[in-house]
């Protein structure tokens, strides 16, 4: 059994549901990585944060782009500079070591502690990159053919994924992952979320804004219905124009920074004009 | 342990697989469940299920084992699925509109299941699960040996059921049709393009060699990497497109956004293919189909989009293009198979249901090319058929459908 005291909890200015806590603890107890999905701003790449600063440990942070190769996360190296110093023997060419240098993935894996890496958008690469990553991410080692090295990781780091769904996922990545997706907050759950980032504000005005969040988040058909990133922004918004909370009830204001699609913003108004009715 | 879960998900289709199963034993024998029901339910679902849509599957398995619940029967799963995705018959007026924003769906949801339950006790053997009294604003459901009906309000005769019939079937496997997830399904196409063989100098390698040989120069090769992917689309924005507009849009966002197309190039067509087709919506700027062909590389994958229901004639006959003042001496049909000819690969897309297409000149299209549903598995055997592999396209009904040709497509 894992150490009580190292269980993953939230963080005071990460709220995190039971189900996700439990998510990162069987992640962290059976050292296998966390894939998290979730609609955009539900806070999936905020979680790796939140879990290293939980767990005490270090975070170091691999963004994927559509380019990214998974060797460039375990290590790059440079040849241009090796030939470069061949012609011109500033430095001894034999020793490849120096012309490499350690990615993300790499880092993780040769630390002496116990980090947290965080994988962000893995679904924004190719289609063969998760692919690409299994064998390392199973055995938590790898090997750099220019050196001939090994290197193998004296403590597995705490491996978390996001993905925005672009792309479905290979079987075989995925069967070795711990699945979460994050639901949408219920009202509760959105009441302390927006208390740990705005807790000066009244508590009727939360209650409005939160009703009023999720009456549009009913709109039908919304192309991008508001997230709880937006709510906060919103909500920032609110307060630093000194909104009463009677207009609230009469009107949306700021409803740029909720609703991103033109399409949305005509549907949300015809929608607003019929609850006004 | 628990084994009765593991083959009940099986069961409800979640792919758990041995690997999987092991791993929860291990975590349960390393205590992470804490001997609590809520705890073992967020563990086992963490390490069994990998997509969000397979949670309802989950909670109905773990119902099923641990509850003792017998799982209703599969019309439930239908219900709710369907009411997840509800559709909205057009002939809804604003008043009821409203009611339906205002409505709960849980609590729906929850007063469904709820009757269901009752009238299966009550009506057992019965014809009617689900009371057409109005009251629901989804509409009435029955179950019929003929299989699960859902439709509008209103019922309708039996064409409109058997359409309600489909359109529920395909709501299934298609869920939202929204652009990002034809931009996943066009990415199917990628695939192929990245096998080309091509050959492009491998600096790195050449380098690592270089260097190891004295500082000679050995040229290293490998192949390129890049993709070489373009895609004509060909849309129809006739008169009888218009109800579909909206999903032929999402379908060309996603491909313009699609970054893995090294070219795409967007035209449009009225009815049928002449010899022009147009660069812009309005058809003003016309490019001949001669010229298209000559500019355009035979690897080209083409896309035609489109109902293709015509009048007959306007397909086969000379001068039989729709458009006033538009005088094509040679026929449609002969167009098409001009294209047909010159790309190696095509496909035609329509957005029109399967059960639709007996209408005659649907048959003799989808005789020129392969054609298939502009739904998002639509789009997936499309793509594979434009990269090479053998795919079967659905097959058209024959014979005429009752109840017209044309169906709105608010399912959508």
């Amino acid at each position: 059994m894992s150490d009580p005291f190292h269980l993953f909890t939230g963080t005071p200015d990460y709220i995190a549901s039971p189900a996700l806590c439990d998510g990162v603890n069987v992640a962290v107890a059976l050292g296998r990585p966390l894939l998290v999905k979730g609609e955009p701003g539900t806070g999936k790449t905020l979680l790796a944060h939140a879990v290293a600063r939980g767990l005490g440990m270090p975070l170091i942070r691999w963004h994927i782009k559509s380019t990214t190769k998974a060797v460039d996360g375990l290590y790059v190296y440079d040849a241009i500079s090796r030939l470069h110093d061949s012609r011109f023997g500033d430095r001894d060419v034999r020793d490849i070591g120096q012309y490499i240098s350690i990615g993300p993935l790499g880092q993780a894996l040769t630390m002496d502690e116990r980090v947290v890496l965080l994988i962000d958008e893995v679904d924004k690469a190719d289609l063969e990159f998760p692919n690409d990553l299994l064998r390392e991410l199973d055995e938590m080692a790898f090997h750099i053919p220019e050196t001939g090295q090994t290197h193998t990781a004296r403590q597995r780091p705490v491996v978390i994924i996001t993905s925005n769904d672009e792309k479905e996922l290979p079987a075989a990545f995925l069967r070795r992952c711990i699945f979460h997706f994050i639901a949408f907050p219920e009202v509760e759950l959105m009441d302390r979320i927006v208390k740990v980032h705005h807790p000066d504000l009244p508590a009727s005005l939360a209650r409005q804004c939160i009703a009023r969040f999720y009456q549009l988040r009913q709109v039908a058909s919304l192309r991008k219905p508001p997230s709880t990133s937006e709510l906060i922004d919103w909500i920032g918004a609110l307060v630093a124009g000194g909104v009463p909370e009677a207009t609230l009830r009469a009107e949306l204001p700021f409803l740029g920074t909720l609703v991103k699609h033109e399409e949305d913003l005509g549907r949300v108004q015809r929608a607003a004009a019929r609850w006004k009715n | 342990m628990f084994l009765d879960l593991f083959y009940a998900l099986r069961a409800r289709g979640v792919p758990v697989t041995p690997t999987e199963w092991l791993t929860l034993m291990q975590a349960l024998a390393q205590g992470l469940a804490f001997s609590d029901m809520v705890r073992l339910y967020h563990l086992a679902r963490a390490i069994c299920v990998k997509s969000e849509h397979q949670y309802d599957a989950y909670d109905q398995a773990w119902l099923e084992v641990f509850r003792g619940i017998e799982a209703p029967a599969q019309v439930r799963d239908d219900v709710l699925e369907w009411l997840k995705n509800p559709v909205l018959p057009m002939e809804l007026s604003e008043r009821e509109l409203a009611m339906l924003e205002a409505m709960d769906l849980d609590t729906l949801r929850e007063e469904l299941e709820k009757r269901l339950a009752e009238q299966a006790e009550r009506h057992d053997g019965g014809n009617r699960w689900i009371g057409t009294g109005g009251t629901s604003p989804f509409g009435h459901g029955g179950l019929r040996p003929g299989g699960v009906r859902i439709g509008g309000p209103g019922g309708g005769g039996m064409a409109a059921q058997i359409a309600a019939k489909r359109r529920f079937e395909a709501y299934r496997t298609d869920r939202v049709l929204d652009t990002r997830q034809i931009g996943v399904a066009l990415r199917k196409l990628r695939r192929f393009a990245r096998e080309g063989a091509r050959l492009e100098v491998d600096i790195e390698g050449t380098i690592h060699a270089t260097a190891r040989n004295a500082g000679e120069i050995t040229v290293v090769e490998r192949p390129e990497r890049k993709s070489h992917l373009q895609v004509l689309l060909l849309m129809d924005s006739g008169g009888s497109m218009t109800p579909y507009s909206h999903l032929v849009s999402r379908l060309f966002s996603a491909a313009s956004r699609a970054s893995h197309f090294e070219r795409l190039v967007a035209c449009y067509f009225h009815n049928c293919v002449y010899e022009h087709v147009y660069r812009d919506l309005s058809r003003w700027e016309a490019w001949p189909v001669e010229d298209l062909v000559n500019t355009l590389d035979r690897g080209v994958k083409l896309i035609l989009v489109g109902d293709a229901c015509m009048a007959p004639s306007e397909l086969t006959a000379r001068w039989g293009a729709i458009d006033w003042g538009h005088q094509n001496d040679m026929a449609g049909i002969d167009w098409l198979r001009r294209l047909a000819e010159h790309f190696e690969r095509a496909v035609w897309l329509n957005p029109m249901r399967l059960p639709l297409w007996s209408h005659p000149t649907v048959q003799r299209i989808s005789d020129i090319y392969p054609m298939f549903e502009l739904t998002i598995d639509g789009i997936e055997q499309a793509m594979k058929h434009l990269s090479g592999r053998r795919v079967e396209p659905p097959e058209p009904p024959q014979g005429p459908v009752r109840g017209g040709g044309l169906r709105h497509p608010s399912a959508w």
